[in-house]
């Protein structure tokens, strides 16, 4: 009688601790799980899940399952939320639901169906349960020395069947998914020879410059990359630029338009040998020299193009 | 402490993945509410495990998640295929084939 009353004043401080780690971590559980349904991005979805899922964890070392929180931590939010954040990244991150209601009142009955199942559910556990008390596990735990040892022993003996079918599973699961991820090369790989081909091809029929496309311009006034190349007539080629760079460089151009106008006005009359001075825009110019110290343009556009 | 209030939780976090199951429609979420579902199984069958004494219960929550990550791998190939034929992760794509 004396050793009931001390293990009942043992458990008492821990049956508190117990209540308030349940409370806690169930409200956690149950915000994560509203999460997961009502944000609108897939990203925060899946971390409030994981959310749950640690909370979960928790809740199952309170329930003297030490080994399933510690697998739940690993093989939940380590493995399985990692993969559906893989496949979040693979199919577009920014990928949102539509909030267009296809079925008619489709969400007002889910949630009434959903709210019957829950008042049915409870209900009948608060039924059932009422004034059960727990065993425990510390005995079974004991038996074999842990319980890990305890699972680990129940795994290969009575559940010895299913632990087979489980790990025929997993290898299917394996295997399935490297045949539905596996793709097919319908057609051989393109090689030199094929690409060259292809490329005198395109010359033949539709007159494209076969050979690589002209370098960035180097001129007197700014040799960096975003500078066109000019052709003979003076006009600035697109060719010339890198392909991400070309829409900034024509608003570069488009700002100083006609001082390269100018410019190349005067160029092409020093090389029609109309005249022979140096033109004024290249004195005092070395290579080095930034194109909008020579063309220098107002102080609040230059900013607005950066 | 009284292990109703782990069953009455785990039964909430079931209702609320089924809720997630009717109501979303991204492909993705659907799937991170049945395993939702699936843990929430798994927290009942814990508590029944320490409920009745015997580690049985355990046996099969650990079985659950292997299913549950096998499924996993399954499923998000099965998604992944999906959305490199259709660039779309939803299910209710199909709906378009009455027009």
């Amino acid at each position: 009688m004396i050793r009931t009353y001390l293990q009942v004043a043992a458990d008492a401080p821990n049956q508190t601790g117990e209540q308030i780690t349940f409370w806690i971590c169930a409200t956690l559980a149950v915000i994560g799980a509203i999460g997961l349904i009502t944000s609108r991005k897939t990203v925060h979805s899946a971390l409030f899940v994981a959310l749950t899922m640690m909370n979960l964890a928790v809740l199952y070392v309170a329930n003297q399952a030490p080994f399933l929180g510690l697998v739940q931590v690993i093989v939940y939010t380590g493995a399985v939320m990692m993969l559906f954040l893989f496949v979040l990244m693979l199919v577009g991150v920014d990928s949102s639901d539509s909030l267009v209601e296809t079925l008619k009142g489709q969400r007002a009955g889910a949630g009434l169906l959903v709210l019957g199942f829950a008042i049915l559910i409870i209900a009948a556990i608060g039924t059932a349960l009422t004034s059960v008390t727990a065993i425990g596990l510390d005995p079974a735990n004991a038996e074999r020395g842990g319980n890990a040892e305890g699972l680990a022993h129940l795994m290969f003996t009575k559940f010895l069947l299913p632990m087979e079918a489980v790990a025929a599973l997993l290898i299917t699961a394996a295997l399935g998914a490297l045949v539905l991820a596996h793709r097919e090369r319908w057609s051989a790989k393109r090689g030199q020879v094929e690409l060259s081909l292809e490329r005198m091809e395109r010359y033949a029929t539709t007159g494209e410059h076969p050979g690589p496309l002209p370098n960035p311009g180097v001129l007197a006034t700014s040799n960096a990359i975003g500078t066109p190349a000019l052709l003979p007539d003076g006009t600035p080629t697109d060719l010339s630029i890198p392909v991400p760079l070309r829409g900034e460089s024509r608003t570069r151009l488009a700002a100083r338009s006609e001082q390269i106008a100018a410019d190349v006005g005067e160029v092409q009359s020093i090389a029609s040998g109309a005249e022979t001075r140096r033109p004024d825009a290249l004195t005092g110019i070395d290579g080095h020299t930034d194109l909008d110290e020579v063309y220098p343009i107002e102080a609040a556009e230059s900013e607005g193009e950066r | 402490m009284d292990p109703s209030a782990y069953v009455i939780l785990s039964a909430v976090l079931f209702c609320l993945g089924t809720l997630g199951v009717l109501v979303r429609r991204n492909a993705i979420v659907v799937f991170m509410s049945v395993e939702m579902m699936l843990n929430a199984s798994n927290l009942a069958f814990v508590s029944f495990a320490r409920m009745h004494g015997n580690l049985d219960g355990q046996v099969i929550a650990f079985f659950v998640m292997v299913v549950a990550a096998a499924e996993v791998v399954v499923g998000l190939a099965i998604i992944m295929i999906i959305f490199r034929t259709r660039r779309s992760a939803s299910i209710d794509e199909p709906s378009l084939l009455r027009h």
